[in-house]
Order: C-alpha cells, then sequence, then structure tokens
C-alpha cells in the first residue's frame, strides 16, 4: 500500500486520480509530528509551572500516540485512499487543546473556584471515545452514500436534537445560552454539536432531490435569478427555524451555523449566486430584528460593543454580567507577538469556561500571535481538505455532504474565534477539538470521520476502464 | 457542481483571513495598550511579581518590600513597606495591591518592577544567567533633616504643608503635608487593609490625609503674594529702589469703588518705602500698586512664577491662580493675595527660590536620579532653568526688603542668627464667607549662609489651626517651621 508501488499519478486535484497513491505513509509520518508537538508542550508546561517535566509525560505520549495509532490503522485498513492530512490536523489540536486544558487544571486561581474538576483526565477519555466514534463511522460506513436513505430520519433527529435543551428538567441554561441538556448520571451535553451533523446528511439529500427544481424554475430580475415563491419554501423554514433557535436558545452561534451552512449548501447544490444574496439579507435582518428586540442577546451585543463597561459592570457586582470578554482581550494582548511560553500566562483570571468556550484566549496569551495564526491556519487547512474532498467527490451527495460539513466547520471556528476575538458578538459554542467538552470532541471526529469516507471515495481508484479499442488507439504517446 | 465549490473555499479563505486580520489587531497593534491597561490584572502582577525597587533619600531607602503572606490564593507575590510612611507620603505616593499607584510609585512605575525598557538588556541577562528580575531605583532629591522638621513641625500645630527648594537647581528638598496616611496601612489586598483604606477617604475623614497638601491644595497666599507685587513694581519700573517713597494714601480707595481697601491694625503705611510696607505688610501700598500696574502686567510677572500652570516635579501640581479680566479694584485685591488668587505651597516655594536665586526660577523636581539594581545611572535629572522673573539687581532689592521683614518686621521668628540671613515674608489669609473661617497662616522665607550662597527657600501654610483667630499669624505659626526646616538644611550642609 505504499506509494512506491502505484504508477505515476496525473496531478490533478479535482477529479479522483486513477491510480493515486494513498498517501498513507505521509499520514502516519505527520501523525508523528501531531503527536510529538503536543507532548514537548506538555512538557513544556510542567518545566514552567513545577520546573520539572510532569509525571505523566510518559502515559500521556504514548496514549495520545496509541489512540493516533489506532485512528491511523482503521484509516489504513477501512479507508486507504482518505485524504491524508485530516487525522495528523485533527489529531494536533485536540492534543494542543488536551495540554491547554491541564495547564488550565493547574491553575490555583481555577481551582479556588466552586466548580472546579479536573477536566484533563475528562478530556482524554472524550478524545478516547471521539476516537473510537471515529473507527465506528469508517468501519460501519463502507459508502456515505448510504446516508442518502436516511434523509428525512436525520431531520427528525436534527429537530429533536434542537429542541432537546428546551425540554424543562432536561435543558440547562448556562451563562444565558440555553444549548445544553442535562443527562443525570453523564453530565452536560450540547446536542447541537450532533444536530450540525445530522443537519448536514438532510440537507445534502434534500437539495441533491430538489436542487434541478430550485436552480432552474426561476425568472432572471436585474442579473439575478429570482427563485419562484413556492421554491422559497425550505429557505423560509430553515430560516424560522434560525430565528427560533437565537430567541429560545438565546444563542446566535448555533443559529447562525445552521442557516449558514443551509445557505451554502443551497448554493452549491443550484450554483445561484441568488440564494447567497438572499441568505445574508435574512440572517442581518433575523440578527439585527432578534438582536434589538430579545434582552439576552441584546446585552451579548451591548457587551460585543464595549467590553470593557461589561467588565466594569460584572465587577461592580451587577449580576448578569460577566469580566470573561475583556479578560480574553487582556489576555490576548498581553500575550503581544510571540506569547509569555507555555504556563507563564495569566488567562486563568478569565475564571469560568476557560478551558472550553474561551480557550483560545489562553493559546493567544501563551504562544502569542504566532500560536493563534498557526492554529487557525490549521482549521484553514482542515477546511481546506474538506472543500477538497467537496471538488474530488464524484457524487453530488458526496459534494453536497463533504461541503456541508467543512462549510459548518469554518463558520463554527469563526464564530467561536471571532466572539473570543471579539470581531462578532459572543456565543456559547466551542472551539472544535480544542476546547474542553465531550460532545464537541465527539462530534468533531465524527465529522472527520465522515470527511475521511467521502475522501476515500473520492481519491480510490476507479474501476479500471472497459477496454475500448479505439482508446487504445488514440492514447497520446508521451516522450 | 465545482464552481460554487471554490468560490466557497475563496469565502472559507476570507473568513480566515478575518480573523487573522483581527488577532493581529489584537495582539501586535492593540497589544501594547491592552497590556499596560491598569485594570488589566496582569499590571498589578508584574508589579508584585518582583521585590520593587526603592525610593531613595539620600543614601537611605524609604520604601522596602516583603512577600505577601499567603493564603495560597494571592497571585501577588511581594507587598510595599515603608519607613516612616506618614513623613514621606506625600513624596512617594502608594503602591498598593489593592488600590493601585500614585505619584513616584505609579511614574516611575517601569523602573521599580523592572519592567522599564532600559533596564531590558540587563534582564535579558538575568533571564540567561538564571538570576531572578529585579527592579530599579529612584533616587529622590529630598533631605531627611529637613522632612523630618517639617513635618513635625506642621504635626505640632496642625494641617498644613511645607515645601523647601533648593534655589539654585530646583531640588525639592522637603515636600510634606499633615495630616498624612501611612502608605504601608492598605499596601495589601487583605480585608484589612481595605477597612484602612476606606478610613482614610474624605467622606469617611473630614482631615482628607490622603490629600497632598504641599502640591494639590490651592490657598490664598495672602500677604506673602506682595513680594510678586514687589517684583512686578520694580521689573515694570513703577519704582527703582526699595527705599524710594510711594504714592499711597491711606486710607485708600479702590478705583471704580467706594470702598477703602483697609490695613490690619494702626500700622503706618501712607506714603510708605516698599521696605516700610513689606515690613508692616500694608495691604493699601501694595494694593495700589497692582491697580496701577493693572491686570495684564501683574499677570505677567505672576505666570513668570509659574502661575496658571501646573507643575511637574515629575508629581503634578494643581496650577495656582491669578486671574484675568479683573475690574481694577479686583486687581487690587488680588495683588495682596486675595480674591481669586490661589497658590499651591510649591508655589510660594518657587517664588521666595527664583528671589533668592537672584530672579532666576529653576524647574523644581525631585528624582535626581533614576538607577538601575546595581546602582548604575539610568537616568540624571539635569537642573533646568524656567523663567527669569526678576533681574538680579532688583532680585537683590526684593532680598534686602524681606530680610528687613525678618530683622524688624512680621518675621522675627524666623531669625536664625550665626551668620546666617534669612528673608521671608508673612502672610495671613482670609477665607471662608465673610472672612468667617479661620484664616490661613503663611510663611516664605530664604536662608543665606556668610558665604553668600542661598542654599534653601521654603514655603510653609497652616491651615485652620486650633489657635483662635488673633493669635494666627504667618509670624507666629508658620514662620517657627520654616526656621527648624531652613536650619536642618544648614546643618546637614555642613
Amino acid at each position: 500500500m505504499s506509494s512506491t508501488s502505484n504508477p505515476p499519478t496525473h496531478h490533478t486535484s479535482t477529479i479522483g486520480a486513477i491510480g493515486a497513491p494513498s498517501r498513507r505513509n505521509t499520514e502516519l509520518a505527520l501523525l508523528v509530528f501531531a503527536v510529538a508537538i503536543p507532548v514537548f508542550a506538555y512538557a513544556n508546561v510542567g518545566l514552567a509551572i513545577d520546573g520539572s517535566v510532569p509525571s505523566g509525560l510518559l502515559s500521556y505520549g504514548l496514549g495520545l500516540g496509541l489512540l493516533a495509532g489506532v485512528a491511523h490503522l482503521v484509516v489504513r485498513k477501512f479507508a486507504p485512499y482518505a485524504d491524508p492530512l485530516l487525522l495528523p490536523l485533527a489529531t494536533l489540536l485536540n492534543g494542543l487543546g488536551l495540554v491547554c486544558i491541564w495547564r488550565l487544571d493547574q491553575s490555583k486561581l481555577l481551582q479556588s473556584l466552586p466548580n472546579f474538576f479536573t477536566a484533563a483526565p475528562r478530556q482524554l477519555l472524550y478524545t478516547a471515545l471521539g476516537i473510537a466514534l471515529f473507527a465506528v463511522v469508517l468501519v460501519f460506513l463502507k459508502d456515505h452514500r448510504v446516508l442518502q436513505r436516511y434523509t428525512y430520519i436525520s431531520m427528525f433527529t436534527a429537530l429533536v436534537l434542537l429542541v432537546l435543551p428546551l425540554v424543562p428538567g432536561l435543558g440547562a441554561n448556562i451563562y444565558g445560552a440555553k444549548i445544553w441538556i442535562n443527562i443525570p448520571g453523564l453530565g452536560s451535553l450540547q446536542p447541537g454539536e450532533f444536530a450540525k451533523i445530522a443537519l448536514a446528511v438532510f440537507f445534502a439529500g434534500y437539495l441533491m432531490v430538489k436542487r434541478d427544481a430550485l436552480a432552474l424554475a426561476s425568472r432572471r430580475f436585474m442579473g439575478l435569478y429570482l427563485p419562484r415563491g413556492r421554491d422559497l419554501g425550505p429557505i423560509l423554514v430553515v430560516w424560522v427555524i434560525s430565528i427560533l433557535i437565537l430567541v429560545f436558545e438565546t444563542d446566535l452561534g448555533t443559529s447562525l451555523l445552521f442557516f449558514g451552512m443551509f445557505v451554502i449548501m443551497l448554493y452549491v447544490a443550484t450554483e445561484r449566486t441568488s440564494w447567497i444574496v438572499f441568505g445574508l439579507l435574512m440572517s442581518a435582518a433575523g440578527a439585527v430584528g432578534v438582536g434589538s428586540i430579545e434582552p439576552h442577546v441584546h446585552q451579548r451585543v451591548e457587551a460585543w460593543l464595549n467590553p470593557l463597561n461589561e467588565w466594569k459592570l460584572s465587577r461592580q457586582g451587577i449580576g448578569g454580567h460577566s469580566e470573561q470578554s475583556m479578560e480574553a482581550l487582556w489576555a490576548f494582548g498581553s500575550g503581544g507577538t510571540l506569547g509569555s511560553g507555555w504556563g507563564q500566562g495569566h488567562s486563568d483570571l478569565i475564571k469560568f469556561a476557560a478551558n472550553s468556550d474561551f480557550i483560545l484566549a489562553t493559546f493567544g496569551e501563551e504562544l502569542g500571535l504566532a500560536g493563534i495564526m498557526a492554529i487557525l491556519l490549521i482549521y484553514a487547512l482542515i477546511v481546506e481538505r474538506g472543500v477538497r474532498t467537496a471538488l474530488a467527490a464524484r457524487d453530488p451527495f458526496g459534494k453536497l455532504l463533504a461541503v456541508g460539513l467543512s462549510g459548518a466547520f469554518a463558520l463554527q471556528v469563526f464564530v467561536v474565534s471571532g466572539g473570543v476575538m471579539g470581531l462578532i458578538p459572543l456565543t456559547g459554542m466551542t472551539m472544535p477539538f480544542m476546547a474542553y467538552g465531550g460532545s464537541s470532541v465527539l462530534a468533531n471526529w465524527a465529522l472527520i470521520g465522515i470527511l475521511i469516507r467521502i475522501s476515500d471515495t473520492a481519491r480510490r481508484p476507479a474501476p479500471a476502464p472497459v477496454s475500448n479499442p479505439d482508446a487504445e488507439m488514440t492514447q497520446v504517446v508521451r516522450p | 457542481m465545482n464552481k460554487p465549490l471554490r468560490r466557497i473555499a475563496i469565502f472559507c479563505g476570507l473568513l480566515v483571513l478575518t480573523l487573522l486580520i483581527r488577532d493581529n489587531w489584537l495582539q501586535y497593534a492593540k497589544a501594547d495598550s491592552l497590556r499596560n491597561d491598569e485594570l488589566n490584572r496582569r499590571v498589578t502582577i508584574a508589579r508584585y511579581s518582583v521585590p520593587r525597587g526603592d525610593i531613595i533619600v539620600g543614601d537611605t531607602p524609604i520604601t522596602g518590600s516583603t512577600e505577601t503572606k499567603s493564603n495560597g490564593l494571592n497571585d501577588l507575590k511581594y507587598k510595599r513597606t515603608y519607613k516612616d510612611g506618614p513623613m514621606w507620603a506625600p513624596v512617594t505616593g502608594y503602591a498598593s495591591q489593592a488600590f493601585g499607584a500614585t505619584q513616584l510609585e505609579n511614574l516611575d512605575d517601569g523602573i521599580l518592577t523592572g519592567n522599564d525598557d532600559r533596564l531590558f538588556f540587563r534582564n535579558t541577562l538575568d533571564m540567561i544567567t538564571g538570576k531572578p528580575k529585579q527592579g530599579g531605583n529612584v533616587v529622590t532629591t529630598l533631605n531627611a533633616a529637613a522632612q523630618k522638621a517639617a513635618y513635625n513641625g506642621l504635626k505640632s500645630r496642625g494641617k498644613g504643608a511645607v515645601v523647601a527648594l533648593e534655589p539654585s537647581t530646583g531640588k525639592i528638598l522637603a515636600l510634606a503635608s499633615y495630616p498624612s496616611y501611612d502608605p504601608s496601612s492598605f499596601a495589601g489586598a487583605s480585608s484589612a487593609d481595605g477597612k484602612a483604606w476606606q478610613q482614610l477617604q474624605k467622606k469617611n475623614n473630614p482631615d482628607d490625609p490622603m490629600q497632598n497638601r504641599a502640591l494639590r491644595e490651592t490657598y490664598p497666599p495672602g500677604s506673602t503674594f506682595k513680594v510678586v507685587t514687589a517684583a512686578a513694581a520694580l521689573e515694570n519700573g513703577l519704582y527703582t529702589s526699595a527705599d524710594q517713597h510711594t504714592d499711597s494714601p491711606d486710607p485708600w480707595i479702590m478705583p471704580g469703588t467706594r470702598t477703602p481697601l483697609p490695613n490690619e491694625g494702626n500700622i503706618p503705611c501712607k506714603n510708605a518705602t516698599m521696605r516700610e510696607a513689606l515690613r508692616w505688610s500694608c495691604n493699601t501700598v501694595f494694593g495700589k500698586i497692582g491697580a496701577t500696574l493693572g491686570n495684564d502686567k501683574m499677570l505677567a510677572e505672576a505666570k513668570k512664577f509659574g502661575f496658571d500652570s501646573e507643575q511637574f516635579t515629575p508629581v503634578r501640581s494643581n496650577a495656582s491662580v491669578f486671574s484675568e479680566k479683573m475690574e481694577p479694584s479686583q486687581v487690587a485685591q488680588s495683588s495682596i493675595g486675595q480674591f481669586n488668587t490661589a497658590a499651591t505651597p510649591l508655589q510660594m516655594a518657587m517664588v521666595v527660590s527664583a528671589i533668592a536665586n537672584d530672579g532666576k526660577l529653576m524647574k523644581p523636581y525631585m528624582v535626581d536620579k533614576l538607577t538601575s539594581p546595581n546602582l548604575d545611572t539610568l537616568e540624571q535629572t539635569q537642573p533646568e532653568e524656567m523663567s527669569r522673573p526678576l533681574s538680579s539687581k532688583n532680585a537683590q532689592i526684593l532680598q534686602s526688603m524681606m530680610e528687613t521683614v525678618v530683622t524688624d518686621g512680621t518675621g522675627k521668628n524666623a531669625q536664625i542668627g550665626g551668620g546666617v540671613t534669612v528673608g521671608g515674608k508673612t502672610g495671613t489669609a482670609q477665607h471662608g464667607v465673610n472672612n468667617s473661617e479661620k484664616p490661613y497662616a503663611w510663611f516664605i522665607s530664604y536662608a543665606k549662609t556668610s558665604d553668600g550662597s542661598a542654599p534653601v527657600a521654603v514655603a510653609v501654610v497652616v491651615e485652620d489651626s486650633a489657635a483662635s483667630r488673633d493669635d494666627i499669624s504667618g509670624g507666629g505659626l508658620a514662620a517657627p517651621i520654616a526656621k527648624s526646616v531652613m536650619e536642618a538644611v544648614i546643618n546637614s550642609k555642613k
């Protein structure tokens, strides 16, 4: 299965390359780095905080290495032609996230808070579960097109998942956003993370069937193809659902994520720019409308426009305000270009959710501008590989699903880091792979699993073409 | 479907690009202002992460650092301590874990914490060799003996302030304010510190001990302002000698009014010479001089002495006031230090210092040099001429007038003897509605040693004294303090 055994390749990225190298060895080499970097970071944190290499270094390194190794073997066996970058990139982010969570566990300030618990061991467990889920996806999902059969079941699942946080007794209101549910004995869960995948499956299945109707039956007006009134139905429904999420779950991020994903997939399915224009107008109208009416959303917007004032209000002990946004900005600023170094920052001043929603601020302070740029580029690379998978996919369902998942991933990264960096109002979502949280880790490993499955199908050598004598005769002979 | 896919790829790229730009804005463009924001806890953490450098008087540090008694949570490792805190508080200000820093503690925070760029090379070297970071020191110009004399003098007499300057350089030798506060009492972050802080606030303590009266309180200067008026008369050629008879009726009706400007008691002021007028502190003579010169000329002279602008020593002082656009009668009142005229003790010390320095006003300063932890000088303050309020000849005329005040006039309590010549002026400034409140007692003076040099100029104000109104006069209350401060300076020079 090594690349050397394959015939020379055509260097084209869009068409499934016939006889493409599997690139599994590349993946393995990259994985070595993806494990080594977090291990070094882990040692670095220990040295900075206690002056000694942490005692758990070996077990942590072995643990992460083992998980990555298992994931690699599963890919090698069940998806041999998969994209070689996705797994190492996700492993690296997950590993760095673990180090950062462990680093924040060492903070005396955070330890003194009433709700403190050591999060790193749990996150390691979630990572193991996440990679197990990743393996399950690859083992049992032999072909992503199977998912097409579950289009409407996915829709139903997604709706249920989205409504769950609103069920009395089950939903939990954490700092204003109602996007959590409490399962007794299991802890809390963010169902929106899983709904993201279910919705992508539904949208892909639905749009594949309806794309012709949506694309062709339209009138031209001022250079734009205006859809027929009745074709506006689906986008209106999704829009209304997004607005309902915003109003009832008061989370701008989740709402923006789902609507954005739908618009992206609609645009790809129909190739009509008008949908983008509609989508932007509708989301702007929705965000402004709800932002000025719903008090919690409105307050988040206020906090975004004037974080220092919000900080002061919170300092004066006025309820409902939070110091986090301003503390995060200070953390970023104090990090500067090169950062304070692992373990030497004071991002624990953010206190609540320092290791989940705000984990990027710790990276910002301790690794600096350089570190954040690298991390953002790693995320960008994951998205790029996802979109490339969509380009390479040979079936429309695979294309739509891949672009939907990677688009949602990109939007999530944008919404979360934009929120933490004060670019847009803060939301309750978390950085994929890095932030503490079981739902997020599990769902994103499943997402990577599906992308790897699609890319494997896309890059797998096509069945040998039926030999055609004419083709033989017109074959181009290369010197 | 591939064309829109490529566009989506570009769109996702733009999202990431936006994030990158925002991050550069935060962590590069705005980094310094975020990092150094006083509200950013990291500033406080850095301030107390290493033993702070010291503020030094002479060769003795007046500050120190002690390890914070930790309950495991306090992220601030060291705490500031002060020796003779109340005495030095007007100089040092405070550095408190909970309440921030002021004055020298704040202005030279970079040096004291070791974060100043000038210590960068040294810090880097220390980091490589594994030595802990250290803060630099601030060496002040103050004179410990003079400061002690000033503070104890005020303590025994009531609220007030003393400023002493070295006329030839502008060095601040004493800067005392009473009542004062001990910055040690709230240097930490415990609840006891919080309580001490609350008790010092003006709303809980009507004496307002945290007010730096030497720099931040303006008082009506009363008769001490007459030396400024006399300087204006000489500089503008209205009179050319101390012993020339002035054209001064007594009683004198202020121009544009029917109100006479009264003198205090029955004193010989009619057509008195300026020397006699200063000796007896004649309101009529100097009121008329002010009215004759007019608002503009008086204002110009006052400004040359430093009125109407803040001084940075480097600790900021409030601006003293001499108004513009006044009626002639108001100019007359202003010229004897009443009406709107108001001066900080520092300002009056600058006035007398310029006269003692033969007319040259030196910029007052209290930081002699900044040093690195191993006492290398990082920055040395050079004396700087601020202005020339009067010519050398006129300054000497004014000196001889002020010396008469001390030998034969209201300032006899400031006489030192032993070859030391003292020139001074008393002042008793009225204030309150209809002058109902107790007046402020002023005394400004300089001392000249037998070699003709003037090592010290001093301004003393005592406010709200417990003594009865009649007893309050600059000569009685303030002059003895000025005398002990001048003696302390002269003795420390020997």
